[in-house]
């Protein structure tokens, strides 16, 4: 079971709680996970990343056992904390204005 | 008793205000979608209780909402804005080629007739129909294709179409502007489209008169008279006896004819409304009074309208989608600024106060008529 922490604003428009689990077939990667997390919660297809590139959107961030792994290919596997359930994987809304 | 309810979107959410017909009492509910910028919301005059909104954020992007129960509960529905083919280049600030790139909804206009079909006029600008309730959006490409679309250039606030007008008479006949563009028109449902910019004259571009390159920033129509267009351009207040096909300027003794709004008075197709604003570069009403003016000459002899609105030190802007009127017998006049302020009119004009004052900065007020 995969955990995933949205940041509120994502929480209250896809009604979930603080933390969201998730099935996840194969390995477990931040495509995977946010293509599992979209099946669940359609409304947040185009919030996290873009429609048709499939990029991160420029403010929001990947950050999973103390570390930012918004830079890390979309297929690179997640640590192993994070597959096993131990780690959530946090998807951060960038600190931005004053 | 009739019922009048004015939706209006903010910069940090969506209020809905509403009261009976006399107007004097309101009740304020929201914020919906707190934290959001809400730049738009619209019922369909086919089914008041189906309102579309525009849910935006820098971070997040863009996400449509949906009521159908005139906005106690709503749903996201279809987000994805996909540019027909090859989206191709405009022309940014500085001249280059700019890929076009999808932003966020400036506006929606639900069908007349229909609750499911809505147009909703986006940044980088195009035009987009759904026909399914907002579940899925498809752009109307003849416009961005019609042959002039890579010479558009942003205005400041982005390549944005911000008006849609449906014409009442004529299913196929629908308006477009796009700051910095101009205005456009189709006769054929969206198929094709003509620049409407002739008797534009524009001082910041290199040819005044160009075809394009104009900024509009609101066009208005009168129901009853759809071929009578007033515009409020960046500077001057324009108008229209040909359905956009030429232009004169009307904007006789204003104090200032740079502004964003432009409306007309629900039962009066010659009485129209506008708030100067001072220059482009001083977004607040001259020496600091609020003041809305009122023409009943379709233009030229100007009255301004002060009781009941700041007559010193006030210095919001209104925006351009920020105005709008109900079709009660006496006609309501509402406008929303960026100080937060919605202002009610509940006798055409002459009268003013605030059904709220501390909103966060009111980015579109719309008004719905309810039996």
């Amino acid at each position: 079971m995969i955990r995933v922490v949205l940041p509120a604003h994502l929480r209250t428009l896809s009604r979930s709680g603080g933390e969201v689990e998730l099935e996840v077939e194969g390995p477990v990667t931040q495509r995977s996970v946010l293509d599992a997390l979209e099946a669940r919660y359609p409304m947040l297809c185009g919030t996290i990343r873009d429609h048709v590139t499939q990029q991160r959107r420029p403010f929001v961030r990947f950050f999973a056992c103390g570390e930012d792994l918004s830079h890390e290919s979309p297929d690179a596997p997640l640590p192993a904390a994070v597959a096993s359930g131990a780690e959530p994987f946090l998807l951060v809304g960038a600190i931005a204005g004053g | 008793m009739s019922k009048v309810k004015v939706l209006v979107g903010t910069k940090k959410g969506a209020f809905i205000l509403t009261s009976d017909g006399k107007r004097e009492q309101w009740d304020v509910a929201g914020p919906h979608f707190g934290g959001w910028e809400i730049y738009h919301l619209k019922g369909s005059p086919a089914d008041p209780n189906r309102l579309y909104a525009s849910q935006t954020s820098g971070w997040f992007g863009q996400t449509v909402q949906r009521s159908n129960d005139g906005g106690k509960t709503w749903e996201p529905v279809g987000n994805k804005f996909v540019y027909d083919g090859v989206a191709g280049t405009h022309q940014w600030y500085d001249g280059t080629a700019h890929p076009w790139e999808f932003k966020r909804v400036w506006h929606f206009e639900p069908s007349r007739t229909d609750p499911d079909t809505v147009y909703a006029g986006v940044e980088d600008a195009a035009l987009f129909r759904s026909s399914d309730g907002g579940k899925t959006w498809q752009e109307l490409p003849g416009l961005r294709g019609h042959g002039t679309g890579s010479h558009w250039q942003p205005g400041a606030g982005g390549l944005c179409l911000h008006t849609i007008l449906l014409d009442p008479s004529d299913p196929q006949r629908i308006y477009i502007a796009i700051s910095a563009a101009g205005a456009f028109r189709t006769d054929d449902g969206g198929q094709t489209w003509r620049p409407i910019n002739r008797g534009l004259r524009s001082s910041h571009i290199p040819d005044p008169e160009a075809e394009i390159g104009h900024c509009v920033h609101r066009i208005a129509m009168h129901r009853a008279r759809p071929g009578v267009l007033f515009m409020q351009k960046h500077w001057d207040v324009m108008r229209s006896d040909d359905a956009g096909d030429s232009w004169h300027e009307v904007s006789g003794n204003l104090p200032t004819d740079f502004g964003f709004v432009i409306d007309v008075h629900a039962h009066e197709p010659d009485t129209i409304y506008v708030v100067p604003i001072k220059s482009d570069s001083e977004h607040y009403p001259a020496e600091g009074k609020l003041r809305v003016y009122r023409s009943r000459t379709g233009g030229n002899e100007w009255e301004a309208l002060t009781q009941g609105l700041p007559q010193s030190d006030c210095y919001v802007n209104v925006l351009r989608d920020a105005m709008a009127v109900d079709s009660l017998d006496s006609c309501g006049v509402y406008f929303g600024t960026t100080g937060g302020q919605v202002y009610a009119s509940a006798d055409a004009g002459d009268h003013w106060a605030p059904i709220v004052h501390d909103l966060p900065a009111v980015l579109s007020v719309e008004v719905q008529t309810l039996p």
